[in-house]
């Protein structure tokens, strides 16, 4: 019933994004072409790796808002790092270990001290956006002398491949597996779906919270990273609002805000028809200050439909 | 001997939960544990499961001392514990909750959902029961899930079993096959403690018994050397205090209040009774019985789906909260801290909280003034003692924020008011005083109902009492023939 459940919002989710891919062929004769969905694909691949942290994050019933500043202060650690001497591979592994590290102050702020998820990564969000700036002092980094194979992570293709969309596949594949079948993620659906249940059946629900705050971390990091090599610079501006994209995309994708539900393709749909619906709005020539306001009425949507959905079931 | 407690004490702050209880179970017993609402038994579980540890006193397991950490270290124990609240992971399968504690200790990397379907499935089976172990369990009924909990502990390889109030909402039939699993267990040599208000069920089926009485134990013995009726009394067997104020003497004969075939979606079932002029009327039953539902429900907290409800004989509308207060109809919730009082305010604006339009300049602003003298005539009226009415409610005790929140109500000027355990919590002298209000109102002419799990309190407070048992009234007692033993016998369906 579940994987019922889950199956039909995705098989939903693709129905819809094919039929606004449909409409959109006669709207645009360009937006059916390969160039148009590969630059969709690499528009949101390297923010799906983030939604994947947020989305076993949001099982476990916390939430991450500060995903958009710690993916800039990635970059902006592997920028610094790279122009002082450091070799990239070096910085990369440093900004990924500090950004799991504000996951890990973020996990120990909610379990030990009892903050909320919401008002711990608010902090984190500020803190993180500050320390790139006093990284960077408020400049860009320029980082065109990285050299090649970096590059290749975020430039490069594999026979006609973009990397980026490769890293972004593997990830998406392993993380939905993982989640579906192992032993230890099924802790963390416990865990979001009744704290108290999960206790009371021995499950150590702190350590659950811990580590799934410090994983989405680590996501938001490796995403700066591969972010870095894409774009050959790095800025302290990077990034804002990618919390909500990603949270959107999540939900939309059936992640709950109460926590024990989600899928990883779910979310990664959410994600592609936010992704879809930018482009056709860029497409139809739509102003950019409007185009939030649609997202934003798409979201409310899928929320309030599911919402709708859910109250009808359990009045049943 | 399979578990003992030897002198365990539990407290809580100043309430004292547990002060000394001995216990002993054998393997092949089933033991049954009662007592009355707030007699201990649900803290004393939880000490068993080690979700709480006693402050004093020994446990010991197949003879070794114990010192139980938390629920994992029970289960490795060998302790079982079916509580008394479902706590399932409603969005996960009924066969994921079933093994919960299996897959928490799995050594295994990776799930095997369709050994975990086959196996639960044979559980459910062992219960005489078809439950699809593929769906979610927020999407079973009440006596379903009541049903996963009680197989979730049975996968569990246990040596003690214990269940608490486990047939609350199961069917007879379902009680029954119960039974039947708990009786081959005993054989088998588990040893289960059964927790249970229902007098039937425990003479049918349990071997042993132990009574609580607030907090300690004060019977144990075999079922077939006692009766129900010695049980009760063992249950009750408290002296009255002398502090309630006199009953009333006058009693009209048309009802101030009248509440005809109420009910709500779910726990409120085709509820009818009358509050007459001069009388508080008391509501009892034991806890889940639905007393707080029926009053929430008549006063339109909750959406009733039939019924209605008259003051002096005219229908009035109390669809909703507001529409209902503003006909005079209050409710005081149980729940002081979460529903009652606004903690981080002033005493004042507690007070003029629900009726701020009586404290309302002409400029729709709030005229300090007066809101201090409402606040300082109330607090007179119901002796509330601080140091002045500006101060912040969270710095008084928890009896004189009990008085802060019936000031609320009474600002409101209502008509009829529902006091849900209007003394929980509240030390002696505070409920005294709250209990002389009550009569003052009463007196006065508003119509007084008064829930209370403190048997005591309705007995010596009310005029008469309803009782309640599964969302509807079973029956009323007069003020003469109102003892523990009547309600009690009413409420857990003796009588």
């Amino acid at each position: 019933m579940k994987l019922k459940t889950n199956n039909l919002r995705e098989a939903g989710l693709i129905v819809i994004i094919a039929t606004l891919c449909l409409v959109m062929s006669f709207a645009s004769e360009f937006f059916l072409t390969w160039e148009n969905m590969r630059a969709m694909l690499l528009s949101f691949a390297i923010e799906g790796i983030v939604v994947v942290g947020m989305t076993v994050l949001l099982i476990v019933g916390g939430i991450d808002l500060a995903v958009g500043s710690v993916v800039c202060l990635s970059m902006v650690i592997v920028g610094a790092l790279f122009l002082h001497g450091f070799d990239p591979w070096t910085a990369s592994v440093i900004a990924v270990v500090a950004s799991a590290g504000i996951g890990l102050c973020m996990g120990l702020c909610v379990t030990k001290i009892g903050l909320s998820h919401f008002i711990a990564s608010l902090a984190f969000m500020v803190i993180a956006r500050g320390l790139s700036l006093a990284i960077t002092q408020g400049t860009p980094q320029s980082l065109f002398s990285l050299p090649a194979e970096f590059k290749l992570i975020g430039q490069g293709t594999i026979y006609g491949l973009p990397v980026v969309i490769l890293i972004f596949g593997f990830i998406v594949v392993v993380s939905d597996y993982i989640l579906r079948k192992s032993v230890l993620f099924r802790k963390v659906f416990y865990t979001g779906s009744n704290e108290r249940a999960a206790m009371y059946a021995g499950i150590d629900v702190n350590s659950v919270k811990l580590w799934v705050t410090v994983l989405c971390g680590t996501m938001s990091g490796i995403a700066g990273v591969v972010y870095t090599a894409r774009f050959g610079a790095a800025t302290p501006t990077f990034g804002v609002g990618m919390e909500l994209n990603v949270i959107a995309a999540a939900v939309i994708g059936g992640a709950s805000l109460k926590g024990g539900s989600g899928t990883i393709y779910g979310a990664v749909l959410g994600l592609a028809l936010l992704s879809v619906v930018t482009s056709s709005l860029i497409l139809l020539d739509v102003s950019v200050y409007f185009q939030d306001v649609i997202k934003g009425a798409i979201l409310l949507i899928a929320v309030s439909l599911d919402h709708w959905i859910n109250s009808r079931k359990q009045s049943n | 001997m399979l578990l003992e407690l030897r002198g365990v004490k539990k407290s809580f702050g100043a309430t004292n939960a547990l002060i000394g209880v001995d216990f002993s179970l054998q393997a092949g017993q089933i033991h049954a544990v009662c007592g009355e609402n707030g007699a201990g038994k649900s803290t004393l579980m939880k000490v068993i499961d080690g979700i709480l540890q006693p402050d004093v006193g020994q446990i010991f397991i197949e003879g070794t001392q114990v010192l139980i950490r938390d629920p994992g270290h029970a289960a490795r124990l060998g302790i079982s514990l079916v509580h008394q609240e479902i706590s399932l992971c409603g969005s996960a399968s009924v066969a994921e909750n079933i093994f919960m504690y299996e897959i928490n200790q799995s050594k295994r990397l990776l799930m095997d959902y369709q050994e975990l379907q086959v196996r639960a499935k044979k559980i459910i089976n062992t219960l005489d029961k078809e439950i699809d172990t593929s769906i979610n369990v927020e999407n079973l009924t009440l006596s379903n899930q009541q049903l996963v909990e009680i197989a979730k502990a049975l996968a569990l390889d246990c040596k003690i079993l214990i269940l608490d109030e486990p047939t609350t909402s199961l069917t007879e039939v379902e009680s029954k096959s119960l039974f039947k699993i708990l009786r081959s267990l005993a054989k088998g040599g588990i040893g289960i403690v059964y927790i249970s208000h229902r007098m039937a069920e425990i003479f049918d089926n349990c071997s042993h018994i132990t009574v609580l009485r607030d907090g300690a134990s004060v019977f144990n013995g075999l079922v077939k050397d006692t009766t129900p009726d010695e049980i009760i009394s063992k249950m009750v067997g408290r002296e009255l205090g002398k502090y309630y104020p006199e009953k009333s003497k006058t009693i009209g004969t048309d009802p101030l209040f009248e509440v005809i075939n109420v009910s709500d979606a779910s726990r409120v079932n085709s509820v009818s009774f009358q509050i007459l002029p001069g009388e508080i009327l008391g509501i009892a039953g034991l806890v889940g019985a639905g007393r707080s539902e029926i009053a929430k429900t008549i006063c339109g907290l909750t959406p009733k789906t039939s019924g209605s409800v008259k003051i002096n004989g005219e229908p009035v509308n109390a669809s909703s909260y507001r529409a209902a207060l503003a006909e005079g109809i209050a409710y005081l919730s149980e729940d002081r801290k979460s529903e009652g009082v606004f903690l981080d305010l002033s005493i004042q604006s507690n007070i003029s909280s629900m009726a701020l339009r009586a404290v309302q300049t002409t400029m729709m602003t709030v005229d300090a003034e007066k809101e201090k003298v409402q606040a300082e005539e109330l607090g007179l009226r119901l002796k509330l003692k601080a140091s002045s009415v500006a101060a912040n409610t969270s710095s008084l005790s928890g009896g004189n924020q009990q008085k802060v929140a019936i000031a609320k109500l009474l600002a409101t000027r209502p008509r009829i008011i529902f006091m849900d355990e209007p003394t929980r919590g509240v030390d002696v002298g505070a409920k005294a005083e709250i209990h002389q209000v009550l009569r003052q109102l009463c007196n006065e002419g508003v119509g007084v109902a008064v829930i209370s799990s403190e048997l005591p309190e309705i007995i010596g407070l009310c005029d008469r009492t309803i009782v309640i048992r599964n969302g509807t009234v079973v029956g009323q007692l007069s003020a003469h023939e109102t003892t523990e033993e009547s309600i009690l016998r009413m409420a857990s369906g003796m009588a």
